[in-house]
């Protein structure tokens, strides 16, 4: 009998999609366990934002083959609301700006989609105030921030923050964080990773997508994965990434037709 | 019937006027005629629905006879300290029957003879098909003049009777650094026209934050509106405007800034569901230096509605340093929506700043995404996009206006 492993809280198989009939992903294999930090690294193009989007559920991205568990569950027949009403969150490298709405508004209705799927009471607006206030020291954002319009007008540190908060308020049991180190400044980075390293726990995962050994500075992945041409061509522990920031990306190819040579 | 015949035939049956009013009457009556029924083939009629236009004047003349209106109008609920409401649904010179706040009082029979329809040639539309229905038909004036700062607001409720043509006319002064908060909410009702023109004068240093919120109520009503106001100098006028709910709706801000140096603000809105036809026809004429508009025009069409925007800014050799900007933002909601959207500045003085554009466009789908991913499902993504997108302009209407906008959500429609 098969013991299913039940700290397993993400298994990607075999993944190959695409986005505008273009493939981008050529089979990604991967699995998460809770408790465990992941970063994912490579090249512009490589299929690592593309990967978290499919993760996500974006309707632009079409999956041809392969498979997304989300703690035993096939999360591909799932839309993108519901799997992230069930603990998928996706931080954006680009965050949306929404004029008109308020940030206050937006994760009031968002805590409360979340909260209504795990069997908590939804918030009304004086509760809701009373919880995200709690949660804005964790990125040291002022309440003037909830005033205004959802990312409008707001700095990239900013912008980047308010994803962390909207984790923060969410509570997902998966987050994929995508390149939310870039654009920030030495502070900005300190505040976002702090922030990050609060939200995991044991029975959380965190997958950091990022270009930069900066942010792995602050927060200590378990695993790093290098993504070329739509795979996982290496995972290793933290000295990959810091062997990688070394030598740059042509090691890589280097490595590759060492290990080419050897078989 | 050709629209020559309907249009006499409506000649003949409009009621008379009285007092004042006749003559005004009696200049109109002359100029229909005269001007000739709309048609295509004039630039500023040529999208226009032609059959609904001429559907209005078959409509009963101000008849008065208490109906039923979209809202009941009885029950209101309590404008408070902070507003003062006009009822204007009777025939006569309402303000014989009314108690203004101190600071606001009626204008008397020769202020009002004086400036009746001078606004309007100011803004050049005197002698416009609109206007001289209007003046054909009069048979009320609600008129009066501001002279201090720091006054209750005034709500004026329009309703309409259905199966009428209902025309209603206002004449407000501004008198020098006065201020005012000036909310009008103009109602449909069944098988219905409105027609509605004010006049507004701003003395030197005066403010009016003006909001105009005309509800049709999606029961065949119609409206025609000209908002003809002039502004002396250091003066300000914002004014947001929100058109929903009519069969056929034609809206037309006009500003002429006297001698320039003053400030306009202009923001509407149309929500346009169903098979409704909504066009908001601007015009902002500066006649002196150093003057300023900042207009912002937003349409979202659904269905097989029709949207309708032509902005005119006319800038002459005499209006030195103005700066304008006139941006009109469009969503299109179905593939039988249409919107058609012409910015139109008329620039002659060489050193100014102007700007223009104009964007239609449909809900981004990267925003849908994002509000998804955070487990907000499709239908409420839309919707809170939508309220978004009209937020930027419902958020410039006078502070009392909450009761009037808070259905908006209901009447804004998702995507197909």
């Amino acid at each position: 009998m098969t013991k299913i492993d039940s700290t397993t809280l993400l298994e990607i198989k075999d993944l190959v999609a695409s986005v505008e009939d273009q493939q981008i992903l050529n089979g990604v294999n991967l699995k998460i366990k809770a408790g465990e930090i992941h970063a994912i690294m490579g090249r512009n193009g490589c299929g690592k934002s593309t990967l978290s989007k499919v993760i996500a559920g974006h309707p632009a991205y079409k999956v041809i083959s392969g498979n997304v568990l989300f703690k035993n569950q096939n999360l591909l027949e799932l839309e993108a609301e519901e799997r992230a009403r069930i603990g998928i969150f996706l931080g954006f490298q680009y965050p949306i700006e929404i004029p008109g709405v308020s940030n206050l508004e937006f994760l009031r209705v968002a805590t409360n989609s979340r909260r209504k799927e795990i069997g908590e009471t939804e918030l009304d607006t004086f509760e809701f105030e009373d919880l995200v206030r709690a949660k804005l020291d964790l990125v040291q954002m002022k309440p003037t921030f909830l005033e205004r319009s959802v990312n409008e007008g707001f700095s990239g540190g900013e912008k980047k923050r308010n994803e962390i908060l909207q984790m923060a308020l969410l509570n997902p049991s998966v987050a994929i964080l995508d390149e939310t180190d870039s654009g920030l400044d030495i502070d900005a980075l300190r505040i976002v990773a702090s922030g990050v390293k609060k939200l995991s726990t044991k029975s959380t995962a965190t997958i950091l997508i990022t270009h930069y050994q900066r942010l792995l500075n602050e927060i200590t992945p378990d695993y790093v994965h290098i993504m070329s041409d739509g795979k996982i061509m290496q995972t290793g522990g933290p000295e990959l990434a810091i062997e990688l920031e070394k030598e740059g990306y042509d090691w890589l190819n280097k490595y590759e037709e060492i290990k080419g040579d050897k078989s | 019937m050709t629209n020559d015949l309907i249009v006499q035939k409506w000649l003949n049956s409009i009621p008379e006027a009285k007092g004042i009013l006749k003559n005004i009457q009696e200049s109109g009556k002359q100029c229909v005629p005269k001007i000739g029924f709309p048609t295509h083939k004039e630039e500023d009629w040529k999208l226009t629905n032609l059959k609904r236009l001429s559907n209005i004047l078959e409509l009963n003349i101000n008849t008065n006879k208490e109906t039923n209106h979209q809202i009941d109008i009885n029950n209101l609920p309590n404008p408070g300290k902070d507003y003062f409401r006009i009822l204007l649904k009777d025939n006569g010179n309402p303000q014989d029957k009314i108690k203004f706040p101190k600071g606001i009082e009626p204008l008397t029979d020769s202020e009002i003879e004086k400036s009746i329809g001078q606004t309007l040639e100011e803004c050049q539309c005197h002698k416009t098909w609109p206007i001289a229905i209007n003046n054909s038909s009069i048979n009320q004036i609600l008129a009066f003049k501001v002279n201090e700062n720091n006054l209750p607001g005034i709500e004026i409720i329009i309703p309409a009777n259905s199966k009428d043509f209902n025309s209603k006319r206002i004449l407000i002064h501004l008198e020098d650094n006065a201020e005012l908060n000036l909310l009008e909410v103009i109602l449909g009702s069944e098988s219905s026209a409105q027609s509605h023109i004010i006049e507004i004068v701003m003395g030197k240093n005066s403010k009016l934050n003006h909001g105009l919120i005309s509800l049709g109520g999606n029961k065949k009503s119609n409206l025609l509106s000209h908002i003809a106001t002039q502004q002396k100098e250091n003066s300000e006028y914002s004014f947001t405007f929100i058109q929903e709910g009519w069969n056929l709706s034609r809206l037309e801000p006009r500003v002429v800034q006297t001698s320039g140096n003053a400030k306009t603000n202009l923001k509407g809105l149309q929500i346009c569901n169903n098979n409704d036809q909504i066009a908001t026809h601007s015009f902002v004429k500066f006649n002196g230096p150093n003057g300023e508009l900042d207009q912002l025009q937003k349409a979202i069409a659904n269905d097989q509605s029709h949207s309708i925007f032509n902005g005119v800014i006319e800038v002459p050799q005499i209006a030195q340093q103005t700066k304008a900007a006139q941006l009109s933002r469009n969503l299109i909601l179905s593939k039988r929506a249409q919107i058609d959207t012409k910015p139109q500045l008329e620039i002659i003085a060489d050193d100014v700043r102007c700007s223009h554009g104009a964007t239609i466009s449909q809900l981004q789908e990267e925003e849908i995404f994002y509000l998804r991913s955070r487990g907000i499902n499709n239908e409420s993504a839309n919707a809170l996009l939508l309220k978004g997108f009209c937020q930027e302009i419902l958020k410039n209407l006078p502070c009392n206006s909450t009761y009037w906008t808070a259905n908006f959500n209901d009447l804004i429609k998702g995507s197909e």
